[in-house]
């Protein structure tokens, strides 16, 4: 069976600017691929080539199948693209725009106007049916992208950074329309919040200048912390120095961090075994009389993976096996 | 085809959006007006016809039909819709060719206005009306020329004001070259041959014979396979884009 979205190799130079080297990707029905990476990854340039937009310097992509350099027509009727920013024709009615898409797009004149009025139900556009798309929010109008892109119900969306700027009531709204899409189809979505990975992510990229560095699953990334797993505890902060000796024995000194905040302190400390070294902390804590307010498994930090991962890409690849 | 025709009334409902196009068409009936009746001594003439008014066009479009054109392509990618456009499934040609028409569809209703000048020398006089049909049609033709120039020149960069000016230089470059003067000025150091083509290339002499009322099918083929050469350049320039 073939991918529907099938990378090999994949390059671009701009003129002396290697934006991506030699990525290959592939994302099957079902998944959604989390592209994450830091300004100027090559993220962007990267969804361009696959939606056809930028010719690659060189490699292949295969779209359902079809070379998409070879029969771009054919390969982009399967894709529905949301570009970076959601770029609409603000001088047009979100109404004549989606039915501008439908025409390009060869929906039978009979069924135009139900796809219509089902993507403006499906997205929550009643309100702005008629309105032109550049008096609308930024929020609507990353709506109107998306009606856009999932209009002829693609098997394959590409979107860039779709909840980027937005609220986080209409970013709950956006993960969940995605979610709920995503049996069917096969999704990449890039984006720089580590959480959304987690929220509807199945599987994570990470790309650094142009190339990829991490690829797997959201709790595969998680494991890469060096707080996976991580006591945490919260204690009372005239308590803080016993605490901190009696945890110090069963872990890493340097890796312990220690937050204050208010009258209590957060201790995070990678246990050297996790389940014999909390047992001793525990007994430890009862005969010092210490309850902690908090305490439990951290499942490791996406921010902190992200940042080790993408800051000096080669280092941290030697320390991360 | 059918998405041809979707960008078609795309484009033409996006010039008649915004005042700019009224604007732009009531400059172009002042202009006409003016200079048909008063440069152009419409009545001392006492001649019934529309010669002068035509022979205006060639000038008034190398102004004017730039700025119809600019924004064909450049917009879409200031704003970032082009990567919208290339990314439905649908030819570079196909929205080649709809830009194209949209606009000529609006240079066509712009020049429809001036039906009253038409209307007030068969008031004045007795005109030959086949003579006057004729310089439409040679002016329209005409405005397409100039038309798939400046498209072609807008899908080469994202800022319109550098598409205006340089669209103005080439046309003016095209209605010049036919020019006496400037061929004179050619004329000590090129050959013949050299200056034969450098003012068949000119719009003023094909439009000159039209406007007199007489429809050459060589002039005819000359700006139909103009427009077709700057149309085929706009696809190549946009393809070629994609792979900078
Ligand atoms: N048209 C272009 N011409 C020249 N360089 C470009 C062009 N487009 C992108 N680049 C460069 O390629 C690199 C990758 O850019 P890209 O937009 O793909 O990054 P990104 O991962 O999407 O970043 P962001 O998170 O900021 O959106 C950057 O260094 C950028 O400056
Ligand atoms: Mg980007």
């Amino acid at each position: 069976m073939t991918s529907y979205i099938d990378v090999k190799n994949l390059s671009k130079n701009f003129e002396a600017i290697n934006a991506v080297k030699e990525i290959s990707l592939q994302v099957e029905q079902g998944e959604v691929l989390g592209f994450l990476g830091p300004n100027g990854a090559g993220k962007s340039t990267t969804m361009k080539m696959i939606t056809g937009y930028l010719t690659p310097s060189s490699g292949a992509i295969s779209i359902a199948g079809i070379n998409i350099l070879q029969d771009p027509i054919s390969a982009q009727r399967h894709i529905g693209y949301l570009p970076e920013g959601a770029p609409a024709y603000g001088e047009m009615t979100t109404y004549k725009y989606l039915d501008f898409i439908a025409s390009i797009r060869r929906i039978p004149r009979k069924d135009k106007k139900d796809r219509i009025n089902n993507i403006i139900d499906r997205i929550n556009l009643n309100s702005v049916a008629n309105r032109k798309i550049e008096d609308l929010s930024k929020g609507y109008k990353r709506r109107v992208g998306l009606a856009q892109a999932i209009i002829h119900d693609p098997n394959i969306l590409i979107m860039d950074e779709p909840t980027d700027g937005l609220d986080p009531n209409q970013k709950h709204e956006i993960r969940s329309l995605i979610r709920e899409m995503a049996p069917k189809k096969a999704i990449i979505i890039s984006t720089h919040i580590l959480e959304e990975v987690d929220a509807v992510c199945t599987s994570t990229a990470i790309i650094d200048m142009g190339q990829i560095i991490f690829t797997g699953t959201p709790r595969q990334l998680a494991a890469l912390s060096r707080y996976h797993d991580a006591l945490n505890i919260v204690v009372k902060i005239e308590d803080a120095e016993k605490t901190k000796k009696i945890i110090g024995e069963q872990s890493d000194d340097s890796k312990v961090e220690e937050i204050y905040s208010g009258n209590e302190i957060r201790i995070t400390a990678p246990l050297k075994n996790r389940k014999p070294c909390s047992d001793v902390i525990q007994a430890a804590l009862s005969r010092e009389k210490i309850v902690p307010r908090e305490y439990f498994f951290e499942k490791g930090r996406l921010d902190q993976v992200f940042r080790d991962l993408t800051s000096s890409a080669q280092d941290s690849i030697k320390e991360t096996p | 085809m059918n998405q041809t025709i979707a960008v078609f009334k795309r484009e033409l409902e996006a010039y008649f959006i915004t005042p700019v196009a009224y604007v732009f068409i009531v400059i172009f009936l002042i202009l006409n007006g003016l200079c048909t009746f008063y440069l152009g001594d419409f009545y001392e003439r006492g001649q019934a016809d529309l010669e002068p008014f035509f022979e205006l066009h060639p000038w008034l479009y190398m102004l004017l039909i730039p700025a119809v054109s600019m924004r064909l392509w450049s917009e879409e990618r200031r704003s970032g819709t082009i990567e919208l456009l290339l990314t439905l499934p649908m030819s570079t040609t196909s929205a080649v060719i709809g830009k194209f028409l949209a606009a000529w569809a609006f240079c066509s209703v712009a020049l429809m206005g001036t039906i009253p000048i038409w209307l007030s020398v068969n008031y004045l006089g007795e005109p030959d009306n086949t003579v006057i049909a004729a310089g439409y049609i040679g002016s329209l033709l005409m405005a397409g020329g100039f038309l798939s120039v400046g498209a072609c020149i807008s899908a080469t960069t994202n800022n319109q004001v550098v598409a205006f000016t340089i669209s103005f230089v080439v046309c003016f470059a095209f209605n010049l070259s036919g020019f006496p003067v400037v061929l004179d000025l050619f004329s000590s150091w090129t050959p013949q041959a050299v200056l034969e083509v450098i003012s068949s290339f000119s719009f003023l002499s094909h439009f000159e014979s039209i406007k007199k009322g007489v429809i050459d099918i060589r002039d005819i083929i000359f700006f139909g396979s103009l427009m077709t050469f700057w149309l085929y350049l706009n696809v190549v320039v946009v393809e070629l884009k994609k792979g900078k």
